[in-house]
């Protein structure tokens, strides 16, 4: 493998720099105006998007790699990987990074998912090319220090006690996700199990790292008061030398259709009863996500919508309610339901106006009004979005992440597309008993005393 | 248009010819930094703040009312925000469902909310929808009914939100901070009230709480996005021409006050408030809850807003626990010792004296190493000069980071509106480097040692008590269950 590598590098070096960067099919209109798509030699895609409103720059770098790739036992994995991407490179010790950043006005911050891992930078965009060396250096020359390793492995246990551990709520949604997958990796949280992180070892870590961290399954995403023409030349000139990697093994799983409704309980010290409730569903581009899409808008997109008016306004049994789906993720995932019972209200109850809501989507097409409020919604918030630098290029992001950033377009053509029989006809596939996980936080109140 | 709408066409006119005549433009830049705001005073007393920007078709609008919890009586804690969340359930030509299914049917967002300092309207919307925006926005601002239903409703629902959150140990942990560090004074009270003194709003006070402080002369409309200045005129014509001062722009209203009763701050021994009994004593509160992580925040009173310390403050924090992954606390607790995920200092500089307050989450048994560790370095910053290099990195973050504070529209109408509030002058944006690059080291070890108290502070432990099992010897104990 190290022979291959040197190989690869050696060539990569023969390629002048300017072949290394060229922009692959310009694309203009509304959404992709202004994009600009490049591909180094060594498979880094690269995209820039030129936004010249303030003198600011973000720089982001995502790697197609999540929860979802980690080896059994080892949940949480990616995510340490992330916290070790900050604890120092052949060049720069433990926490300079951020350090450096700091001093020149910027902001680092990282965050890890099911699917994917990303790294991102916001400075003045005068500064913009220290991110530049910063990622470069890291993608390749990360150490893994094992001391510190054994530190940051204790501040992400803190990390998921804070997170999940001590919050009631947080700990009913990994119960149900837990239950409704039992093949699929989705069924595993991000920050991973307690005694998955526990038994971490600085190995596993950099072997991790090694496979997966590497420019052919990277990309970048630029977007702010940067010239793209300039900043390519110092993006090739920085990475375009690091070698791709080839023995990473694809993973993927399916998960066989659900046969029968799963009900978990969760009995811990919380004020008010609430319910969760996931059902399987496809993830975008399949056909029917558009329609998902718009049916959660229906149901739950700000106050007017059907579950607020019915469950908090007009009966007034719970505090909140609400639907959430989103289809951008790389496997089938789940439509969630969820709401909190009112003081003294019971959550039976809540389940059962739960269910009379979706049974009447499924015998009576929404209005018209209806679905133009959703897609309304939907296209709006797609542009008022851009009035962040950092919004802006995390949807670019995460559409590459899905396949690509045209995918934009084909996902608002499909949502405008959306009739009310589509969203009936999802409702009827999906929100069906026999496919739902039902989660229930049951309130327990330990009384102790402490003088 | 009948004749009736003539002449109140015809009177505006009047009023903004007058308008232009009083019209300042200003020109907020720094090095990197240029930020066109025109700046009004209508004649029935707003102050309208406006910056163009064309890159978007979309119009961010932040109107700010001097109207907050300081302005509310004690059993009737919660009255300024009941007040604003009415706003948007129900108006003379509106109800509650008709407000939200407009405003979301153009997938605007209009959202009312109070603050320890002032309140809020905010509309965001796509400029094709304009005019529909602020059609609701002007509804919502001069008509509201408060009806009873709506007054009902909105109170239960906030009792259950709070009951809820009864379950997060950082809210605990942070209302009892402030109720210990505050005693009496509003600052000391949850904005949202508490279930006793929500049942003490009455739909009275609410319609005079509206009358007296949502008043044009109370108020700043801050507006950034694709919009001229011809346009806003003449939306502000059209939509909140008819918004009144009271007696003609002479009555200024109830300045804001510290409520009505004599508040007893942390330390001021007054022997009022609570728990406040002595001068030189730490006050510890535990809160028992069964939990995997101690909950812990220390701290004191802190400063105003227009406390010329302010900036110094700004410096000492950074380096002490506001500076992220730079700061003190982050490398030694979190960095070095692997205690926790999350450590850091703050101050909320507000109208009146605010909280300075250290932050940390760790495991039940970790509580005292934690906890000693904070105050090791509370003593370091208080004795010795901070060096060169981080002085010189807090001030290079600070002014370095501050174009990013104004990198959206939205952001920038949020914060014209809070210059405008804080006094802190239309060139804010070109003296805040100079303010911070002026800080010297012993300005960083004064103000270590004015503002941050070893001795005399406030702990709140939420935890496993029976496992953190904190120690405090010579301190006044006080347990909630």
């Amino acid at each position: 493998m190290k022979y291959i590598r040197i190989f690869l590098a050696f060539i990569l070096l023969l390629i002048p720099i300017t072949t290394n960067a060229l922009e692959v099919n310009p694309v203009r209109n509304f959404f992709s105006n202004g994009v600009k798509e490049y591909r180094l030699g060594n498979g880094l895609k690269v995209l820039i998007i030129e936004e010249h409103k303030a003198p600011v720059a973000t720089f982001q770098v995502w790697y197609r790699v999540g929860s979802r790739a980690e080896p059994s036992g080892k949940s949480g994995l990616s995510h340490l990987l992330e916290h070790m991407m900050f604890k120092g490179t052949s060049k720069y010790g433990p926490s300079m990074l951020s350090k450096i950043i700091q001093k020149n006005g910027g902001t680092d911050n990282a965050y890890t998912t099911k699917d994917y891992t990303v790294y991102f930078e916001l400075f003045s965009s005068d500064r913009i090319n220290l991110s530049i060396n910063l990622e470069a250096d890291r993608m390749q020359n990360l150490t893994i220090d094992p001391k510190e390793m054994i530190s940051e492995r204790s501040v992400v246990m803190e990390e998921r006690r804070l997170r999940h551990e001590d919050d009631p709520q947080s700990s009913l949604f990994e119960e149900v996700v837990a239950a409704a997958f039992k093949v699929q990796p989705y069924q595993r949280p991000v920050i991973g199990w307690m005694s998955d992180i526990k038994s971490i070892e600085r190995d596993d870590l950099y072997s991790y790292y090694k496979t997966y961290y590497s420019p052919d399954d990277a990309v970048i995403v630029i977007v702010g008061d940067v010239n793209a023409d300039e900043i390519i030349e110092k993006v090739s000139h920085s990475f375009g030398d690091i070698p791709p990697e080839s023995s990473r093994k694809n993973f993927s799983s399916t998960e066989p259709e659900q046969r029968g409704e799963k009900r978990v309980l969760l009995k811990k010290e919380a004020e008010l009863p609430c319910i969760l409730i996931a059902y399987h569903t496809p993830s975008f581009p399949n056909e029917d996500s558009y329609a998902l899409d718009v049916l959660s808008l229906i149901l739950s997109g700000g106050k007017s919508s059907r579950l607020y008016q019915s469950l908090v306004y007009e009966k007034k049994i719970s505090i909140s309610a609400s639907a959430d789906y989103s289809g951008f993720n790389n496997d089938p995932y789940l439509f969630f339901f969820s709401a909190t019972a009112s003081p003294g209200r019971s959550i039976k109850d809540v389940e059962e106006s739960l269910y009379t809501e979706i049974e009447k989507i499924k015998t009576e097409p929404p209005s018209e009004r209806e679905i133009q409020k959703a897609k309304n919604q939907i296209e709006s918030s797609f542009i008022m979005e851009q009035d962040s630098i950092y919004m802006q290029a995390m949807k670019y992001g995460m559409f590459e992440m899905l396949g690509g950033w045209k995918l934009i377009d084909r996902y608002l053509e499909g949502i405008r597309k959306v009739t009310p029989e589509d969203v009936v006809k999802v409702a009827k596939k999906y929100l069906k008993e026999d496919n739902r996980t039902v989660g229930i936080l049951i309130p327990t109140k330990e009384v102790k005393s402490e003088q | 248009m009948n004749s009736q709408q003539f002449k109140n066409h015809f009177k505006k006119y009047l009023v903004f010819l007058f308008l232009l005549l009083s019209t300042i433009h200003c020109s907020l830049s720094t090095d990197v930094f240029a930020l066109d705001v025109k700046r009004t005073v209508l004649p029935n007393g707003l102050i309208v703040l406006h910056s163009e920007k064309h890159n978007l078709p979309i119009v961010m609008v932040t109107l700010l009312v001097k109207a907050s919890q300081l302005n509310e009586p004690k059993d009737k804690a919660g009255l300024a925000n009941l007040t604003a969340e009415l706003l948007t359930e129900g108006t003379k030509n509106r109800k509650s469902t008709d407000i939200s299914e407009e405003i979301e049917f153009i997938g605007a967002s209009l959202d009312v909310s109070a603050d320890n300092d002032y309140s809020t309207v905010t509309l965001s919307v796509l400029k094709k929808d304009i005019n529909k925006g602020f059609e609701l926005f002007s509804d919502i601002l001069l008509n509201p009914t408060f009806p009873q239903a709506e007054i009902d409703r909105k109170g239960e629902l906030i009792k259950g939100f709070l009951r809820q959150r009864e379950e997060e140990p950082s809210f605990l942990a942070s209302r009892a901070f402030k109720k210990e560090v505050f005693g009496e004074h509003p600052y000391g009270r949850l904005i949202e009230g508490s279930v006793e003194t929500i049942d003490n709003i009455k739909r009275e006070d609410l319609v005079r709480f509206y009358s007296d402080y949502f008043l044009p002369n109370n108020s700043i409309l801050s507006v950034v996005g694709d919009l001229t200045s011809d346009e806003l005129d003449g939306l502000i014509k059209q939509y909140i021409g008819e918004w009144k001062n009271v007696k003609g722009g002479k009555h200024t209203p109830t300045p804001l006050s510290r409520g009505d009763l004599p508040s007893t701050l942390a330390g001021e021994g007054k022997g009022e408030g609570g728990f406040s009994y002595e001068k030189k004593t730490k006050r510890i509160v535990k809160i028992d809850k069964d939990l995997t992580q101690a909950n812990i925040i220390l701290g004191n009173l802190g400063i105003c807003r227009d406390n010329p310390d302010y900036y110094a403050v700004s410096v000492m924090n950074y380096i002490l626990g506001g500076g992220g992954f730079s700061s003190r606390l982050m490398q030694s607790i979190r960095d070095e010792m692997g205690l926790a995920y999350d450590v850091h200092s703050f101050f909320t500089a507000s109208k009146e004296e605010g909280i300075f307050q250290i932050g940390v989450q760790t495991k039940n048994e970790s509580a005292n190493t934690a906890i000693d560790e904070i105050l090791k370095q509370v003593n370091r910053i208080r004795k010795e000069n901070v060096s060169d290099q981080e002085i010189s990195d807090a001030k290079s973050y600070l002014t370095g980071s501050f174009p990013r504070r104004l990198d959206t529209n939205r952001k920038i109408a949020d914060f014209l509106a809070s210059v405008e509030f804080y006094n802190l002058g239309l060139d804010y944006v070109e003296k805040y480097s100079i303010y911070i690059n002026s800080v010297t080291k012993d300005d960083v070890l004064r103000v270590a040692q004015k503002y941050l108290d070893p001795e005399k502070y406030v702990l709140v432990v939420v935890a496993n008590q029976k496992r953190a099992n904190i120690q405090g010897a010579g301190s006044q104990f006080r347990s909630i269950h």
